[in-house]
C-alpha cells in the first residue's frame, strides 16, 4: 500500500512536469504565467534527484555510508571538520552560487524564454549538477584534493597544468566582464553609485566590529550590517535628490571604470578581515534573503511572462550579442546550467567538511539544483518585463543608436512594442535618468526584479526596490571582483614562485603589491576596453566568459570521465562522457565562430578586420577613431584568447582518450589515487557490531 | 517547536560560523582528554616527549583564532560565479 501511494506521488510529479513543460513549450500565445516555469523546474528537480542522482550515487559511485570521510579521518578542528549536512548544504550553495545564473539567463533571453529555460533545467540534472556530484565524491575519496591535483595524478601533468591556466584565464576575464556589469549598473546614477560605494565602508564597519570590538560574533556584525546596507540604500535616494550631493556620484562608464580598478586593487592588498570577509558575510545574507523574497513574490504574484518562446533573434541577429541560437544559447547560459568553477570548490573545500558519504547527492547534486533554480527566476524576472522594454535596457548604443527616438524606431521595426514615454516613465519610477542601453544584465534584472516586488509588497516603493535590487547584484558581484583577484594574486605568486621563490611568499608585501597589480592589470584592461567599446563590451566578454567556463567544465568532466573508466566502470562512464562530447561540441563550434565568422558582430578577426578598413578609409567619426586601434587590438586579443582555451581543451581530451585507450589495451597508468576503506566511527550501528 | 527553533539556531550560527571558537575549543579539549587516556596507555619515549609539547600549548584566544580562521577560510578558491 505505502509503495502504491509512492508510485502514486511520484506519477503525479511526471504528469505535472509534463504538463508544465508541454505548456512552456507549446504556448504560442500573448503571456504565459511563471507559476509554469516554476512547477515545470520543481518537477524536473524532484524526478532528477530522486531517480537519476540516487542511481548514480547507489550504482555508478557505489556511495559507502560506512566509508569515514576525509573530514572524519583529518579532522583537525579547523579546516577538516566533519559538518551537519545542511551546513555543509549552505557552504557549498553559498560559494557556488555567484552572479553568473543571474546575469547569463537574462542575456539569453534574447532568443525568447524557451531555449534558455529548457537548457537551464536539462543542462543542470544531466550536465551541471552531475559534474558538481562526482566531483565532489572523487576528491571525497582523494583527501579532499583540488581538481587541479586530481587531474595531474590520474591523467597526467598535462591535465594539471591546464586546469590551473584555465582556472586562472577565467578568473581574469570573469572579474572584467563583472566589473563591466557593475558599471553599467552605476552609470550615470547617483542613487546608485553612491548605495554601491556605501558598501565599502559599511563592510570595513562590519570588519573592525568583527575584529576589535567583538571578536567572531559574526552573527551580531552581519544583522547590524545589513541594516546599514538597508539605510545605504535609502540613503541613495536622498543624496540622489539632493542637487550638490549627486554630483559627487554622477560619472561616465570610464571613470567609474578606473573607480573599480582602483579598489580591485585596494581589496587585493588589504587584510580579508577588513573588507573582503566582512563583505562576504553580508552579501551571503543578502543573496540568500533576496533570492527568497523573490521565490515567495513569484509565487504570491504570479507573474505573466511577456517575452515570446523564440524570437527572430535565433537566426544571430540578436542585438544584445551577435551569434546564433546554437551554440551560443548554451555558452551564454553558462553557470545556470553547467559550471567548471563549481568543480573547484566541489574539490577541495566542500569535501573538508563532509562527514558522511551519503550527503555527496544532496551537497553536490541538490546544491546545483538549486543554483539552476536561481537561473529560472532571472530568466522569469527578464521575461516579464515587455520585449520591448528588455530590449530597450539592454540593447548597447552602438547597435541601437543614442538617441532614444533612434533606439525606439529600431526596437519597433523588429515588431516589439515600447514608446520613448513608456521608457521615461519606466526610468522615473525607477528613480533613474534613463534606461536606454544599460547592458549587462543587472538593470533589466533590477527592473523585472521591482516590478515583482512591487506588485506583490506595494508599487509606491518602485524606485527602493530598483536600487535594492542593484546593491543586491552588486554586493556579491564585488565579492567576487575582490576574492577572484585574490585567489589570481595566488595562483600567480605560486607560479613565478617557481621562477623566484621570494615571490611565492604570500606574505611578502613587494610580492603582494606585484602581483595584485598585475592581476588587476590583467582584468582592468578587459574592463577598459568594455567601456570604450561603444557596443557595450558585455557582447564580447561574456561569450568570452562562457566559452571558457565551458571549457573548464570539460576539463572536470574529462578527469571525472577517465577515473570513472580506470576504476573499471566503462559501462557508466557515459553520465559524464555524454554531458563532455556535449560540451566539447558547443565550446568548439562557439570558439570557430568566434574567431573565424565572416559576421562582424560573431567573428573576433572578421570584426578587427572591419573597423581596420573603416579606420583606414577614414569613415569613422572622431571619437570613434580614437579608440578604434585599441578596439582592433583587444578583437585580435580576444580571436587568439579563444584559441588558446580551445586548444588547451583538446589537449586535454587526447590526454584523457589516450589513458582511455591505454586501460581498454590494458597497458599500464597512473595508478587510481583512492585512499584506502578505513571504517566510519561516526556511523554508530554499522561500527561496533 | 521549541527545540525545532534551538536546532535551527544552532544551525544558522555553525553555518555563519558564529560558533566557530566553540567548536574548536571543544575540539581542543577533546584532544586533551584523549592524550590523558594516552597518558596511560604503553607508549615509546618520543611520542611521550610530542605529547607533552602538544599539552603544554595553551589553546588560541578568541582574537588570536578568528584571525587565523578568517586568513584560512580566504586562501583558495572560496566564491565563483
Amino acid at each position: 500500500m505505502h509503495k502504491n501511494i509512492k508510485t502514486i506521488i511520484w506519477l503525479s510529479v511526471v504528469i505535472l512536469g509534463v504538463a508544465a513543460i508541454s505548456a512552456i513549450a507549446l504556448n504560442r500565445g500573448e503571456s504565459i504565467s511563471a507559476l509554469w516555469f516554476i512547477a515545470a523546474a520543481a518537477c524536473v528537480y524532484a524526478i532528477a534527484y530522486r531517480f537519476y542522482a540516487a542511481w548514480i550515487a547507489a550504482t555508478v559511485l557505489s556511495i559507502d555510508e560506512t566509508r569515514a570521510t576525509p573530514a572524519e579521518r583529518l579532522d583537525n578542528g579547523r579546516d577538516f571538520i566533519p559538518t551537519n549536512k545542511w551546513v555543509v548544504f549552505g557552504h557549498h550553495f553559498a560559494a557556488i552560487a555567484g552572479p553568473g545564473p543571474l546575469v547569463g539567463p537574462t542575456l539569453a533571453a534574447q532568443f525568447g524564454y524557451l531555449p534558455g529555460t529548457l537548457w537551464i533545467l536539462v543542462g543542470a540534472v544531466l550536465g551541471g549538477a552531475v559534474q558538481d556530484m562526482v566531483t565532489l565524491f572523487f576528491s571525497t575519496r582523494r583527501n579532499a584534493r583540488s581538481l587541479g591535483q586530481m587531474a595531474r595524478d590520474e591523467i597526467g601533468p598535462i591535465g594539471g597544468a591546464a586546469a590551473l591556466i584555465g582556472t586562472f584565464l577565467i578568473m581574469i576575464i570573469l572579474i572584467a566582464v563583472l566589473g563591466l556589469v557593475v558599471v553599467n549598473a552605476m552609470k550615470r546614477s547617483p542613487w546608485a553609485t553612491s548605495t554601491i560605494a556605501a558598501t565599502i565602508p559599511i563592510a570595513m564597519i562590519i570588519g573592525f566590529y568583527m575584529r576589535n570590538f567583538r571578536p567572531g560574533r559574526v552573527l551580531e556584525a552581519s544583522a547590524l550590517g545589513v541594516i546599514l546596507l538597508l539605510l545605504a540604500v535609502v540613503g541613495g535616494g536622498w543624496i540622489d535628490h539632493n542637487e550638490s550631493l549627486r554630483t559627487m556620484f554622477d560619472h561616465e562608464g570610464l571613470t567609474l571604470a578606473w573607480m573599480i580598478i582602483a579598489y580591485g586593487f585596494a581589496a587585493a592588498v588589504m587584510p580579508v578581515w577588513l573588507l573582503l570577509a566582512p563583505r562576504d558575510y553580508l552579501s551571503t545574507f543578502v543573496k540568500l534573503g533576496t533570492v527568497t523574497l523573490l521565490a515567495i513574490a513569484i509565487i504570491i504574484l504570479q507573474p505573466h511572462v511577456h517575452m515570446p518562446a523564440f524570437t527572430q533573434f535565433t537566426d544571430g541577429t540578436g542585438p544584445i550579442f551577435g551569434g546564433k541560437l546554437f551554440p551560443f544559447v548554451f555558452i551564454t547560459i553558462a553557470c545556470g546550467a553547467i559550471s567548471g568553477f563549481h568543480a573547484l570548490i566541489a574539490s577541495g573545500t566542500t569535501p573538508k567538511l563532509l562527514s558522511n558519504e551519503r550527503d555527496i547527492r544532496l551537497i553536490g547534486y541538490g546544491a546545483m539544483l538549486l543554483e539552476s533554480f536561481v537561473a529560472i527566476m532571472a530568466m522569469i524576472a527578464a521575461t516579464v518585463l515587455e520585449p520591448g522594454v528588455f530590449f530597450a535596457v539592454n540593447s548597447p548604443a552602438g547597435v541601437v543608436g543614442k538617441e532614444a527616438v533612434d533606439a525606439i524606431a529600431k526596437i519597433n521595426s523588429w515588431g516589439f512594442a515600447v514608446t520613448v514615454e513608456q521608457m521615461n516613465q519606466l526610468a522615473k519610477d525607477m528613480g533613474e535618468s534613463s534606461l536606454f542601453a544599460r547592458t549587462g544584465g543587472a538593470p533589466s534584472l533590477a527592473v523585472g526584479m521591482a516590478s515583482i516586488f512591487g506588485n506583490a509588497f506595494g508599487k509606491s516603493m518602485l524606485a527602493l526596490w530598483y536600487h535594492f535590487a542593484i546593491m543586491f547584484e552588486a554586493i556579491f558581484i564585488l565579492t567576487t571582483l575582490d576574492a577572484g583577484t585574490r585567489v589570481g594574486r595566488f595562483m600567480l605568486q605560486d607560479m613565478l614562485g617557481n621562477i623566484w621563490p621570494k615571490i611565492g611568499q604570500t606574505s611578502w608585501m613587494p610580492s603582494v603589491i606585484f602581483t595584485s597589480g598585475l592581476v588587476v592589470a590583467g582584468w582592468g584592461y578587459f574592463l577598459y576596453i568594455g567601456v570604450i567599446d561603444p557596443n557595450g563590451g558585455v557582447n564580447i566578454l561574456w561569450p568570452l566568459f562562457g566559452i571558457a567556463n565551458q571549457m573548464l567544465a570539460a576539463i572536470a568532466l574529462c578527469v571525472a570521465t577517465g577515473i570513472l573508466v580506470k576504476s573499471g566502470k566503462l559501462k557508466y562512464a557515459w553520465i559524464t562522457g555524454l554531458p563532455l562530447v556535449w560540451l566539447v561540441i558547443i565550446t568548439s563550434t562557439a570558439a570557430w565562430q568566434k574567431i573565424f565568422s565572416d559576421d562582424i558582430r560573431v567573428g573576433f578577426l572578421a570584426a578587427a578586420n572591419d573597423l581596420a578598413t573603416k579606420l583606414a578609409s577614414g569613415v569613422l567619426p572622431p571619437d570613434k577613431a580614437a579608440v578604434a586601434p585599441h578596439l582592433i587590438f583587444n578583437q585580435q586579443l580576444d580571436a587568439y584568447l579563444t584559441m588558446f582555451f580551445v586548444a588547451v581543451l583538446w589537449v586535454v581530451i587526447l590526454d584523457t582518450s589516450r589513458v582511455i585507450v591505454r586501460y581498454l589495451a590494458g597497458k599500464p597508468l597512473l595508478p587510481l589515487t583512492e585512499v584506502a576503506h578505513e571504517p566510519s566511527r561516526l556511523v554508530e550501528d554499522w561500527v561496533r557490531d | 517547536m521549541f527545540n525545532k527553533l534551538k536546532v535551527l539556531w544552532q544551525n544558522i550560527r555553525r553555518l555563519s560560523g558564529d560558533d566557530a571558537y566553540e567548536q574548536y575549543l571543544q575540539h581542543y579539549l577533546q584532544h586533551q582528554t584523549e592524550l590523558a587516556e594516552l597518558k596511560h596507555a604503553d607508549l615509546e619515549a618520543a611520542d611521550m616527549e610530542n605529547i607533552a609539547l602538544e599539552k603544554s600549548e595553551p589553546p588560541l584566544s578568541r582574537e588570536a583564532f578568528f584571525k587565523e580562521w578568517q586568513n584560512k577560510k580566504w586562501t583558495g578558491i572560496k566564491r565563483c560565479c
